[in-house]
């Protein structure tokens, strides 16, 4: 058997063809709603969502190209959500996209290659490949985030992300260097051989390595957005068109907690001791500056831009619990609750931003607070949709977002040390604070008399799928085992 | 039958149901349904009484079904001596409030109905579990209909009540969801197998320091519901601001919720702590008692004397649980059910006069027993219920509430019969400025009696009340068996 193995990737192939298609067959698209590529691009999405999906379901998994791509049921499992998400924010953007002459080639082509490069990261086995995987996601963010050339807001955002991002790329690369200089390898399996067996031959140089953990995690935390490496996130969630923030917020968040699951777990699983110890730092610094600072927010963009911050503050806690006394017991636990708090946060983002993108159709940025008042009188059903969505981001029980935070919580406590049920407390009384401006975003749209009566037109398929959304969060906030299994047989897949 | 996931479930489908029926010509439709809904949700709960063993304190009607894996949790319903009465009467109270919302809510009837369908679903399922994450599922997801029944239909200071109410609460039970954790994992380290088992939880071994933190995180969730003294605050903001049928639900059974909390929860999970702790909570109890009497008699508003009378009653409450001997409990138990008819039917008569007057000061009243004769000897009965005069619900439960306090410390039952004085203080002290003397001015002049329909209410809960207070037999013979086995379970150390 070559290693060269056709089955491990052939979404990607056909990720990376059908970019080219619909770069090519939009030249000649005349129609203003540009359907045959919007189509096209959703039809690719699905069918690669549906390959990955269906190969978790069989559980597959091949190692492949040399060693350097590693088809696992995690990278499967993200790899299909991804894909479905991006698909989701596609059709929920879509008349926002059109309103504002954005609906082009280039919002395709480069959605496309941005979920190449998040179906590249998630599967990677080698540094370079993250690290190739990883480029080619943010340079199609940076140019998507610019894609209102004409806006000086968003080309600011574009800017501010570019050069941030290029930095946490760099920290990112730099420690890889240290690694491979203490390891003398690239391969994240060798890596964790080098450091779980070190013999006396070849013993990593302690202090590289610790340098080189420093700047992987600083790297990563500034992927993931947590503080104090957060800087960028108001603004770029902010400034950005929404089409963009949406992008941002979802698959590109699962792709980093992938790569921190390859080169964490996979690769510098032996130094847990000292990773999490930085993941604790991280997460509290985050659940402080993201819960604390939301609640000043008017701008409803950019108070959720905080709460991301304090959401990857709480998932970095069950990061941070999976090794105690150098006992990995409860490593399944605490990083399976880690992937299913990423996988509820980014669906529920997708519906809470979307229903930001229903209102602002008509010539109008819907971003403020005040946009959403008296929404419940103008239309009771899509109050109790962007209800669920907040109910769920805070937290509160009947919605699927209480037990992402109860599975952390479970992580945490399985540790059984004093110093986590401290934490424990921190965090449920920093997420009380969050709950306030959760409830402050349902208080305005039921509470507050309407700013304007006009009633809310969308197409079905928006409907639909916020419908859908909406209906899930409570479902699964009813019965969340299916999706947990999911996760932890993800996680499974990647644990030494 | 599954009488008990009917009696949850019933009312939450039929709740859901009436909010997609949101035309206003379909008001009156609504109101049927509702009302068909609410009785059909007490019919289901009679079973459990009829049914029920009096000779045992094991839980019966137990239903216990596989429900979330990963956790281990259970959807595990049953009720016992303690809960069952709480039950049917959380159906009773609903069927009072849909019924009193008759004609006075005019908007959107749908969501206030469904609303309320769906809150007594909910709270019947805080008192049926037996599954500690099922009973906090429930007993959080409590909060969000009450949080719009109090911000949509609610006063003026509407938005700040439902906020206080909102927060004040999810705080308090928030540290004891990490409580909830610590018992899981606990309950894993001594059994072998990790569970929300609230029975087996009740036997493990605690040392004394654990006991007191988890004693604690209960109290910090309980006493807030209860509330008892100083955290009582919220409850005079929320009942002011809440609707009638808000109050009636928050009076009748919410504040229940707490008290029925630390006899399943505090007192036989941390026997040890709660001995040891019992006279603080006693001196809070008597602080509730006295102070808070003190202060009922000097309020101006009506409603908010009645909701610093409740806060006084639940002290009664929680000292008779916190005597530690089966009079006091039960007592404690008889006077939950007796506020329940009581409190609620007070607030139903101000909810009378408010219709009629819009206004809740005391002030703008005098006289009202010329102009409405048989309105005023429902409300002078109830107000004589509320200052415990024999007879009636309210004298039983403060009777052996007194008698137990007495056989644990003279001086305590002596404090506490001081407070009968003052309940009769404020509330005839009322009823004389309200209802007797002159008719004070044209408002009061102009008042129509009674309707049939409110005649209806509140002769019911005037039988209730008569009823209980004359022949209490069968409400104490359902609670004694297990009342019995709670004293001897408690009695036992549980320290290791």
């Amino acid at each position: 058997m070559s290693n060269f193995f056709f089955a491990a990737f052939k979404p990607e192939l056909l990720l990376l063809g059908m970019a080219l298609v619909v770069s090519l067959v939009d030249l000649w698209v005349k129609d203003a709603q540009r359907r045959p590529t919007y189509w096209l691009t959703q039809l690719t999405l699905l069918a690669v969502a549906a390959l990955h999906l269906r190969a978790f379901a069989l559980g597959y998994s091949n190692v492949a190209m040399q060693g350097m791509v590693n088809a696992d049921p995690l990278a499967h499992l993200l790899g299909g959500l991804s894909a479905l998400v991006v698909a989701g924010v596609l059709l929920l953007s879509r008349p926002y996209a059109a309103s504002r002459d954005l609906l082009k080639g280039e919002l395709f082509t480069l959605s496309l290659f941005m979920v190449l490069g998040v179906c590249i990261m998630v599967s990677a086995r080698h540094l370079l490949v993250v690290y190739l995987g990883l480029e080619l996601m943010s340079l199609s963010l940076y140019a998507l985030v610019a894609l209102r050339r004409d806006h000086t807001v968003s080309t600011e955002a574009a800017m501010k992300y570019f050069v941030l991002g290029a930095l946490a790329s760099g920290f990112l690369l730099y420690g890889m260097s240290m690694l491979y200089g203490a390891t003398g390898s690239l391969s994240i399996p060798e890596i964790y051989n080098v450091l779980g067996n070190p013999d006396a031959g070849q013993r990593p140089n302690e202090a590289v390595l610790v340098f080189g953990l420093v700047f992987v995690v600083a790297g990563l935390a500034f992927k993931l957005g947590a503080a104090p490496f957060h800087m960028w996130v108001p603004d770029v969630y902010q400034g950005a068109p929404t089409v963009a923030t949406l992008l941002i917020a979802t698959a590109p968040k699962l792709a980093a907690l992938a790569i921190t699951f390859r080169l964490l777990v996979e690769g510098m699983f032996s130094l847990a001791a000292d990773w999490q110890q930085m993941m604790i730092v991280l997460a509290m610094f985050s659940l402080v500056v993201g819960n604390f600072v939301a609640i000043a927010q008017t701008n409803l963009k950019r108070m959720l831009a905080y709460s991301t911050i304090a959401q990857m503050g709480f998932l970095l806690l069950g990061l941070a619990s999976g090794v105690v006394g150098g006992s990995a017991q409860g490593a399944l636990i605490a990083h399976s609750a880690a992937l299913f708090y990423a996988v509820v946060y980014v669906f529920t983002t997708l519906g809470s931003f979307g229903m930001i993108l229903l209102l602002s159709r008509q010539g109008h940025e819907a971003e403020q607070l005040s946009d959403f008042a008296g929404l419940w009188q103008r239309s009771s059903w899509y109050a109790l949709v962007m209800a669920i969505f907040m109910l769920s981001l805070a937290g509160i029980p009947m919605t699927v977002g209480f037990y992402a935070k109860l599975a952390i919580l479970q992580a945490m406590g399985a540790t059984e040390l004093p110093f986590y049920y401290g934490l424990m407390v921190a965090a449920v009384v920093l997420s009380l604070i969050g709950a306030f401006y959760y409830l402050r975003v349902i208080k305005t749209m039921f509470f507050d008399p309407p700013a304007e009566r006009q009633a809310i037109v969308a197409p079905m398929d928006v409907k639909g799928l916020l419908t859908l959304l909406a209906i899930g969060t409570v479902v699964l906030g009813v019965v969340p085992g299916k999706v947990m299994g999911w996760c932890t047989l993800a996680v499974s897949a990647i644990l030494p | 039958m599954h009488w008990l996931s009917i009696a949850i479930w019933l009312p939450v489908i039929s709740g859901l149901l009436l909010l997609t029926l949101g035309k206003p010509q379909q008001a009156a439709l609504v109101r049927w349904l509702a009302l068909l809904a609410a009785i059909a949700s007490f019919v289901v709960t009679l079973p459990l009484i009829a049914g029920f063993d009096t000779s045992t304190a094991a839980l019966q009607f137990v239903e216990n079904y596989g429900w979330i894996r990963r956790f281990n949790a259970r959807y595990a319903l049953g009720v016992d001596g303690i809960s069952v009465w709480f039950v049917l009467l959380t159906a009773f109270i609903t069927i009072i409030v849909v019924a009193a919302a008759w004609e006075v809510i005019e908007n959107r009837v749908n969501q206030y109905m469904g609303a309320f369908l769906i809150l007594s679903g909910l709270m019947v399922g805080v008192f049926a579990a037996s599954d500690a994450l099922l009973f906090y599922v429930f007993f959080e997801a409590t909060l969000i209909p009450m949080y719009i029944i109090i911000g949509v239909w609610g006063g003026p200071r509407r938005v700040y009540a439902a906020f206080k109410f909102f927060l004040y609460t999810l705080a308090g039970s928030l540290l004891m969801l990490v409580a909830l954790v610590y018992l899981y994992i606990q309950s894993g380290a001594q059994t072998g197998v990790s569970s929300f088992d609230i029975l087996s939880w009740q036997k493990l071994a605690l040392p004394m320091g654990v006991q007191t933190l988890l004693f604690f995180a209960f109290f910090a969730a309980f006493s807030v519901k209860v509330p008892m003294w100083p955290v009582h605050t919220w409850l005079p903001d929320a009942h002011v601001e809440a609707p009638t049928g808000g109050s009636v639900v928050l009076a009748a059974i919410m504040l229940k919720l707490g008290a029925y909390g630390f006899l399943r929860f505090s007192m036989p999970i941390a026997p040890d702590a709660a001995h040891a702790y019992a006279p603080f909570i006693i001196t809070l109890s008597l602080i509730a008692v006295i102070y808070v009497g003190l202060v009922a008699m000097v309020q101006k508003d009506m409603k908010k004397l009645v909701a610093y009378s409740s806060v006084a009653h639940m002290g009664f409450v929680t000292l008779g649980f916190f005597v530690f001997n089966e009079l006091g409990v039960a007592g404690g138990l008889v006077q939950m059910i007796a506020h329940g008819f009581v409190s609620g039917a007070m607030f139903l008569c101000i909810g009378v006069l408010y219709d009629r007057v819009h206004s809740r000061e005391i002030a703008d009243y005098g006289g009202v027993a010329n102009t409405m004769p048989k309105f005023a000897a429902f409300a002078v009965l109830f107000a004589m219920a509320n200052c415990g005069l024999p007879g009636t619900a309210g004298f039983i439960g403060e009777w052996m509430v007194i008698l137990g306090a007495v056989k644990h410390n003279f001086w305590i039952g002596a404090l506490a019969a001081t407070a009968l004085i003052f309940g009769a203080a404020y509330s005839l002290w009322m009823v004389k400025r309200v209802y007797f003397g002159d008719v004070a001015n044209d408002n009061v002049k102009a008042l129509k009696d009674v309707n049939a329909r409110e005649f209806t209410i509140l002769g019911v809960l005037a039988a209730a009340t008569i009823a209980m207070g004359v022949y209490p037999k069968p409400f104490t013979d359902v609670m004694q068996a297990s009342v019995t086995e709670l004293m001897r379970h408690v009695s036992v150390s549980k320290l290791p």
